[in-house]
């Protein structure tokens, strides 16, 4: 056992450090990537950091990456939250997407696909679920049929909830191929150019005001046969995929929830200066939180460990994604409650981050799958309990 | 960094776990309540596996490993709730007497370390934050260590068993053998004294913090397995109660805690044994987590067990004691908690 990066990813460390201290904007400086004009912004702060090829350091360098291990790219991530640099507006792509098409992508869909998202010049937006159908995914009823003249498929049906779909280019999005098959066999996993005849977004404001998340209808849009990912048919097995992702490894770096940590800490240090009694009855609100993000990176390093040593993460990923959505609210929560009559201040305050943060951790127990549905997938498969 | 455990590591914890299934079975437990004993025939196979040794030196008769490599097999013993005191043995008394003769104390350890690797006595060791309080396993240890808060700092010390005067204090789990030790400090029992003491004490504390850690592990483990088995197994309303989304929640959240203190004890362990400077926080996360886990799985093994959970006769009962013990025991949840913010705030 060794807890200990080595002098290669130490030296990985200094050069990522380097770079961010020298290109980095500085913190919250962006406007939000919920806004078209904070979209672009981000997008432009990617193209400089794909240009020196630190936007996905885990692909292989033929597609715009470093070709280093997981512990590199955490150890980058760790630089990445250290230097406060934007969020990542192509995080649909670079984190879901992409481990899905190195899985069961095409030479020629990987070639086409890989290097413009990350270079965000392409950014890609999420379309799985429906007014009817959330935590019932495989309820999905789009439907995608087989064009009668040319080689492809017509899509007909309504997305919603999609993140960046306001303003991304693509649509990675799973529609009902086979409406006569076993609800989960039928499913197909398609790529959309979301500038296709027929698809029309609804941008959806959120909570905050801001659009991040819109709904898609799509009206007889064609898609060609190679924008098919994976089989046909075999849809839902491409799309645990992107879920396993998405509540596993890596969508979610533990440096996030370490730096926020370490920020509440310097609040409630604050607190204590200015008024001790309030601060010390968060104290334990904050002492857990700090612990949770700690239980998070050392389950990380636990679980990129195993997969280095050849094993796979199954079910853990909902066990994961449970932690580090609860993880952020806590940070979060404890923040606010530390910040007493000035946590509701919204804007551009001072201390505003934390609520714009709250807001936004506020949806993690919701997105990629509820925390109910996995808190199901713990019982039924880690525990087997019986399908209810 | 390669953050799990050695073939070899694993290969000796399924060992111990396959005598531990023949040798400590709950009707084995449930006999050590009745008749409660520091060393037993299956400490004895213990003994010969080299568990008892696993900390000492290879040259009075151990193995000479840390606690990466005792931690797996504590959290076994916890699995089944050993009556035996493997984590405070050797976990926290073993290490303790190795610091002190390296440090040339000049204190004797060698007969106590030899004695703990042959299996022939166990060590009790007093928690210093708790001075006057029950001391674990002292019913019957053949030696103690203690601590006095003299004018001059903390003094440790040690005690001949089979000379001291102990009083038996009955505890809800019979298996952890209370006694308060009657003795007065003197030069004849002191070991250290000042700064050196300061410091055997602390780093004693967080080992005594990750051991316990690493048993509550195995505890909620098994609570955990016992209560899945039954979840699948009990019929109400024609179907498994396990099928009920009510049910399959409060055993998820469990098991999720479980989950997350796992790396946590063990980053812990390996902290202490390559002398972090963060250490003592890993330790009491370590703690914290692990006591936190375990209580959680407690509750929700007699909630989903129901009235027969709440009997002598059901299983359950012998894990929730010992769980409930040492959720308090070298500083619970809570205390943990408060430490590390402390040391997070002078750090700053």
């Amino acid at each position: 056992m060794d807890l200990h990066y080595t002098d290669a990813q130490e030296a990985f460390r200094a050069e990522a450090r380097g770079w961010l201290e020298a290109h980095a904007p500085a913190p919250r400086s962006l406007p939000s990537l919920d806004t078209a004009e904070g979209f672009e912004a981000h997008r432009a702060w990617e193209a400089e950091l794909a240009a020196d090829r630190w936007s996905v350091v885990s692909w292989p360098e033929e597609y715009g990456g470093r070709g280093v291990g997981i512990l590199e790219w955490l150890v980058f991530e760790e630089e990445y939250w250290r230097a406060q640099a934007p969020l990542r507006v192509s995080q649909n792509g670079v984190f879901l997407l992409a481990p899905t098409m190195f899985e069961f992508g095409t030479d020629a869909q990987k070639a086409r696909f890989l290097p413009p998202m990350a270079s965000a010049t392409e950014i890609w937006c999420q379309g799985w679920s429906e007014p009817d159908a959330g935590s019932d995914l495989a309820g999905i009823r789009s439907r995608a049929r087989r064009s009668d003249t040319e080689g492809g498929w017509v899509l007909s049906g309504q997305k919603t909830w999609a993140s960046r779909g306001a303003f991304a280019e693509w649509c990675f999005g799973l529609f009902r191929s086979d409406p006569e098959a076993e609800r989960h066999r039928g499913l197909t996993y398609f790529l959309v150019d979301m500038a296709t005849p027929g698809v029309t977004v609804r941008p959806i404001p959120q909570i905050d005001g801001e659009t991040g998340f819109a709904e898609l209808f799509f009206e007889d849009v064609f898609v060609p046969d190679d924008l098919v990912l994976g089989e046909v048919g075999k849809g839902w097995n491409v799309a645990m995929a992107t879920a396993g992702s998405e509540r596993g490894l890596s969508l979610r770096s533990p440096a996030r929830y370490s730096r926020a940590a370490d920020r509440l800490v310097d609040l409630y240090a604050e607190t204590m200066a200015a008024d001790p009694n309030r601060a010390q009855r968060s104290a334990d609100a904050v002492a857990r939180a700090w612990m949770d993000a700690e239980a998070y990176r050392l389950n990380t390093l636990w679980t990129a460990t195993r997969v280095l040593d050849g094993g796979s993460v199954g079910p853990e990923a909902s066990a994961n994604k449970i932690h580090w959505s609860e993880t952020d609210l806590a940070i979060h929560r404890a923040a606010l409650d530390l910040l007493g009559p000035a946590a509701e201040l919204h804007g551009d305050g001072v201390d505003a981050p934390w609520l714009d943060g709250y807001l936004f951790a506020l949806a993690g127990p919701i997105y990629a799958g509820t925390n109910e549905i996995q808190r199901n997938v713990v019982a039924e498969r880690m525990l087997g309990l019986p399908r209810g | 960094m390669h953050f799990a455990f050695t073939d070899q590591q694993l290969e000796f914890r399924d060992a111990v776990r396959q005598v531990l299934a023949k040798e400590c079975t709950t009707d084995d437990v449930r006999a050590a309540y009745d008749a409660p004993a520091a060393r037993t025939a299956r400490w004895a196979t213990l003994a010969e596996l080299g568990v008892t040794g696993l900390t000492v030196p290879e040259d009075l008769g151990g193995l000479g490993l840390g606690l990466v490599d005792l931690v797996p097999l504590v959290e076994e013993a916890g699995r089944v709730a050993l009556p035996e005191p493997l984590g405070t043995t050797v976990g926290i008394a073993a290490p303790l007497l190795v610091d002190l003769s390296a440090g040339g104390s000049g204190v004797p350890t060698t007969p106590l370390l030899t004695g703990i690797a042959a299996g022939a006595l166990t060590v009790a060791v007093a928690d210093a934050r708790w001075p006057g309080a029950p001391v674990a396993g002292a019913d019957g240890a053949e030696f103690l260590l203690l601590v006095d808060d003299g004018p001059d700092g903390p003094g440790l010390h040690a005690l001949d068993g089979s000379a001291t005067t102990v009083t038996p204090a009955s505890s809800l789990d019979p298996t952890r053998r209370l006694g308060i030790p009657e003795w007065a400090p003197s030069a004849d029992t002191l070991l250290v004294a000042g700064e050196a003491a300061r410091a055997a004490i602390a780093v004693t504390a967080d080992r005594a913090a990750v051991t316990t850690g690493a048993e509550l592990l195995g505890l909620a483990d098994t609570m955990i397995a016992l209560t899945a088995d039954y979840a699948r197994d009990r019929q109400q309303f024609g179907k498994a109660i396990g099928s009920f989304q009510a049910v399959k929640h409060l055993l998820a959240g469990a098991q999720v805690l479980l989950e997350f203190a796992r790396p946590v004890v063990y980053g812990a362990a390996w902290a202490l044994d390559t002398r972090q400077a963060d250490a003592p926080r890993a330790a009491s996360v370590a703690k914290a987590y692990a006591s936190d886990a375990a209580l959680e799985a407690a509750r929700v093994a007699l909630q989903v067990h129901g009235a027969i959970g709440y009997t002598w006769e059901c299983d359950v009962h012998l894990f929730l004691k010992r769980t409930w013990a040492l959720a308090e025991a070298w500083g619970s949840a809570g205390d943990h908690r408060a430490r590390l913010l402390d040391s997070l705030l002078a750090g700053r």
